[in-house]
């Protein structure tokens, strides 16, 4: 009898990403920092705050799936990091609906 | 009986050879040991010695409080006695208790391999727990602290004269202790198990301990961090937690929770993972509804974090939010129950005996539901407003704590007993001490459901001369469960040398952990078993057994 | 790749079947480290969140961005570019040790620690200016704006010094496990079968980055243009 594995180590790849991949992957990162900056002396209103946040999770996805390899690892690799991001949600979402509402008035 | 069948059948090779208790000798094996299972023995020491720690404490409160006036303590030092009470029981004892002694034991066991994904950080978790712990002591010894255990603020960060920074850091330190366990086991449950172990063919502990490690993972830091800002804004004397500097001190009870909420999970679910192993085995059943206890597992793990802020109804959140939580808080009844109902229909119309580990097992579905259904009434808005910070909160969460958490560990603990130390334990006075624990433990918490019913605040030294008589009750009560406690201590220290040898598998148990010998070796497995059975599946399992004759 | 050929392999260690599991057991334990990680900054922007959006005080909305342009953009933007170059050379290392490039991998780690070094004394030198004008919060935090912004001025100060010290602590962590890695890489440890360390403490280094690139703009460049 075969002994087929469970412990699901088919799932680590040994990917190799070009080093063009890299340079251009940091070239994009510069220059999206060199955006945060110019949009943060643009005046947008209250969508400032949005924009910059939006710049900073572009910058922060290009990182985990190109630096951090998660665009070649399995699925699960993903599943964990959007998970954790999905709890720290319910920690702002269930916080903020407190403070959100603390001064409604009764009904 | 099947018993003898599949002892003959699961004879190891090797009858007198090695184990892991006698592979290596002297204290520096031990403390530099990177085997699962010593690692477990030293957090089952370490454990036992803060339990009952602890334990004085709670006997100390119950001694005061047997009188109505304020007469063996001033309220200074009652103060801090239930501080360290709370501090060293949550901290030190029911979070590690479970996971770290059994879990640390069992699981590599489970699923067939030879020790935890990362052995050293095992370890390190170890001395994480022991420099936290002892900077707990060294706490005590210093004059203690007096927040409660809850360190709320501003009380803990500007107006208490006593040790807070040591003791948060304390619990911050025993918190990563806490964390890396929790990395380690889930990691060891997705890589490391047996061929042929799928995820449905897991014990139920399994899953149990798979839904702890997600709690320890995502929630401790949030405490650590809350921990950190008590000592920063103690330190600086600034004030984010402090009303009168522009702060909010339900910012603090909200980060608290978030955690500390979740941690009575951490506490219960692994704890519910014995229970359904001893159900299982001595009902001689394959648990009833499988799936859906394995499932119930990762719902509680999940729903524990919605609901942290029931906590808080009275703190002066929000009326909406809190609305929003008392519906989310009824949500957590359903796994619970549907883990409750699938246990006693495991009983049903199986072979059921009474060795002292089902004892526990028993008694813990009886004080569970107790505790649980209470839970509901403190989750209702309109009721909790009224039994808030009473006694009635105290039995709530003592029947959930002590009545089920400990009842499952002492279930654990001698299920599991033969397997870690390869001896018997003298099953009489087990029974006895088991029925001492149950009677004391309800003893001394079912009175004070009528106490803070009729609205005896919680944490004062001194009360109403027409509370006395169910205090006295409790306080008799607790001196029961004291001795119910102390028994196993001096027996099963008695059967490490006394107590006969155990088999491989002195209940007939289903499991991975009962095919090695008892004691293990150090590398658990001489060869890496093959699973072709599924959880609990006795029949197939007695039938591989007979194959390996 | 045969198991044989695994089994033999010295970096094996004794309870893994072969590399592969042991690989993909140090990876997932990262990226579940970085779980917690993840939930330990998460409260500290919480709270910066909670404060800076005037939910509790409308006026921390004016004060934060008054406090915040007592930063210093220039040294803030250095310390970005540094971090991200570093975030590059530790990818670059993996690369080069995947393909079993030595002295190219040595470089990368020793650019990358020479990145966190700068990192950190940059900082130092921001921490010093803070000082210097009486920013640490608590007794000596001196406010010289409008009075009635001096609390939630103080508030941003907690909250840069919290979140960036808790960033700089892991810096140094970082920097340390950077050292373990370049000596193995100078013993010849690694090769194309076995990177994972580096993968592994990349995975980590690179997680620092991210939570720089979150608080650059929210601690640097708050409404910048308003400062006259």
């Amino acid at each position: 009898m075969s002994k087929k594995k469970t412990y699901e180590a088919e799932d680590f790849s040994h990917h190799v990403t070009s080093m063009g991949t890299y340079f251009a992957i940091f070239a994009a990162l510069m220059v999206l920092t060199a955006l945060t900056v110019w949009v943060a002396f643009q005046d947008f209103g209250s969508l400032n705050v949005p924009i910059a946040f939006a710049i900073a999770t572009v910058k922060a996805t290009v990182v985990v799936l190109f630096f951090m390899h998660v665009i070649h690892s399995p699925k699960m690799t993903a599943a964990i990091l959007v998970g954790s991001i999905v709890f720290l949600g319910i920690l702002f979402l269930l916080t903020f609906s407190d403070y959100l509402s603390r001064f409604w008035p009764m009904a | 009986m099947t018993t003898d069948a599949i002892d003959s059948a699961q004879t190891p090779r090797h009858e007198e050879g090695t184990n892991y208790i006698n592979a290596e000798y002297g204290l520096l094996s031990w403390l530099f040991t990177i085997d699962h299972k010593r690692i477990a023995i030293l957090y089952m020491i370490s454990v036992t010695a803060l339990f009952f720690v602890g334990g004085i404490f709670a006997l100390l409160l119950r001694l005061e409080l047997m009188t109505p006036q304020g007469d063996l303590f001033t309220s200074d030092t009652y103060n801090k006695l239930f501080t360290l009470h709370g501090v060293v029981m949550i901290f030190f004892f029911l979070i590690p208790a479970v996971p770290s002694v059994l879990g640390n034991f069992i699981l590599p066991l489970q699923l067939g391999a030879r020790d935890l994904a990362f052995p050293k950080i095992n370890l390190l978790s170890w001395y994480l727990y022991v420099i936290g712990a002892l900077m707990g002591v060294v706490v005590m010894l210093l004059g203690g602290v007096d927040t409660g255990w809850t360190f709320y603020t501003p009380f803990s960060t500007t107006y208490s004269n006593t040790w807070v920074v040591p003791t948060v850091l304390a619990g911050f330190i025993a918190g990563f202790s806490s964390i890396l366990t929790g990395l380690n086991f889930i990691v060891t449950i997705h890589k490391m198990r047996a061929p042929g172990l799928t995820w449905f063919r897991l014990p139920l502990m399994v899953w149990a301990l798979y839904g702890t490690s997600l709690i320890q993972l995502l929630a401790t830091p949030v405490l650590g961090i809350a921990l950190l800002l008590i000592a920063v804004e103690r330190l600086w004397q600034v004030g984010i937690f402090n009303p009168a500097l522009g702060g909010d001190p339900i910012l603090f009870q909200h980060l608290f929770w978030f955690y500390s909420h979740p941690a009575v999970y951490i506490m219960i679910l692994p704890a519910m993972g014995v229970i359904s192993e001893v159900i299982a085995c001595f009902s001689r059943r394959k648990i009833f509804g499988y799936k859906f206890v394995a499932f119930s597992s990762l719902a509680i793990a999940f729903l524990g974090f919605l609901i942290w802020a029931h906590h808080l109804f009275v703190a002066g959140i929000s009326v909406y939010s809190a609305m929003i939580f008392s519906f989310l808080t009824m949500f957590v009844a359903v796994p619970s129950a549907i883990k409750t109902f699938n246990w006693t229909s495991t009983l049903y119309k199986g072979s059921v005996s009474y060795e002292a580990p089902m004892l526990y097992a028993l008694g813990f579905i009886g004080m569970f539901l107790i505790g649980g259904l209470t839970g509901l009434f403190l989750a209702t808005l309109g009721i909790d407003i009224h039994v808030h910070d009473t006694y009635f909160v105290v039995a709530h969460f003592h029947y959930v704590m002590v009545g089920s958490v400990i009842m499952a560990y002492f279930a654990g603990i001698h299920y599991w007993w033969p397997k870690m130390t390869g001896r018997m334990y003298p099953e009489w006075w087990a029974r006895l001490a088991a029925l001492l624990v149950f009677v004391g433990f309800n003893l001394t918490f079912f009175p004070q459901f009528l106490l803070g019913y009729l609205g005896m605040p919680r944490r004062y030294h001194a009360y109403v001369p027409e509370f006395q008589v169910l205090n006295v009750m409790s306080t008799a009560g607790a001196t029961i469960l004291g001795a119910g406690y102390l028994l196993p201590l001096i027996y099963f220290v008695w059967a490490l040398k006394y107590a006969p040898r155990a088999s491989a598998n002195p209940w007939g148990a289903s499991g991975l952990e009962w095919h090695t010998p008892s004691p293990p070796t150090t590398h658990n497995f001489e060869d890496t078993p093959t699973v072709t059975w599924e959880a609990y599946d006795e029949k197939a399992w007695l039938k591989e057994a007979e194959k390996n004759v | 790749m045969s198991e044989h050929a695994d089994t033999a392999h010295p970096a094996l260690r004794h309870h893994f079947d072969d590399l592969n599991q042991q690989h993909a057991a140090g990876t997932l334990g990262m990226w579940f480290f970085l779980v917690t990680e993840i939930l330990f900054f998460g409260p500290l922007f919480f709270t910066y969140a909670l404060f800076r959006s005037g939910s509790l005080d409308p006026s921390f909305q004016n004060a934060f961005i008054a406090a915040s342009h007592h930063q210093n953009i220039t040294l803030g933007l250095t310390n970005t570019i540094v971090l991200i170059a570093s975030s590059l050379t530790v990818a670059l290392g993996v690369y080069f040790a995947q393909t079993n490039k030595k002295k190219p991998l040595v470089l990368m780690l020793v650019l990358t620690l020479l990145c966190g070094v700068a990192f950190l004394v940059i900082k130092g030198i921001e921490y010093n200016q803070h000082f210097a004008h009486h920013l640490f919060p608590g007794q000596g935090f001196h406010w010289d704006g409008a009075p009635e912004l001096a609390r939630g001025g103080q508030m941003f100060y907690i909250l840069y010094f919290c979140m960036t010290g808790l960033h700089a602590f892991h810096m140094v962590i970082g920097i340390g496990i950077f050292i373990y890695i370049l000596m193995r890489a100078m013993r010849n440890d690694f090769s194309s079968d076995y990177y994972v360390p580096i993968e592994v403490s990349g995975l980590y280094w690179h997680f620092v980055d991210i939570v720089w690139i979150f608080l650059f703009p929210m601690l640097y460049l708050i409404d910048p243009a308003s400062k006259h």
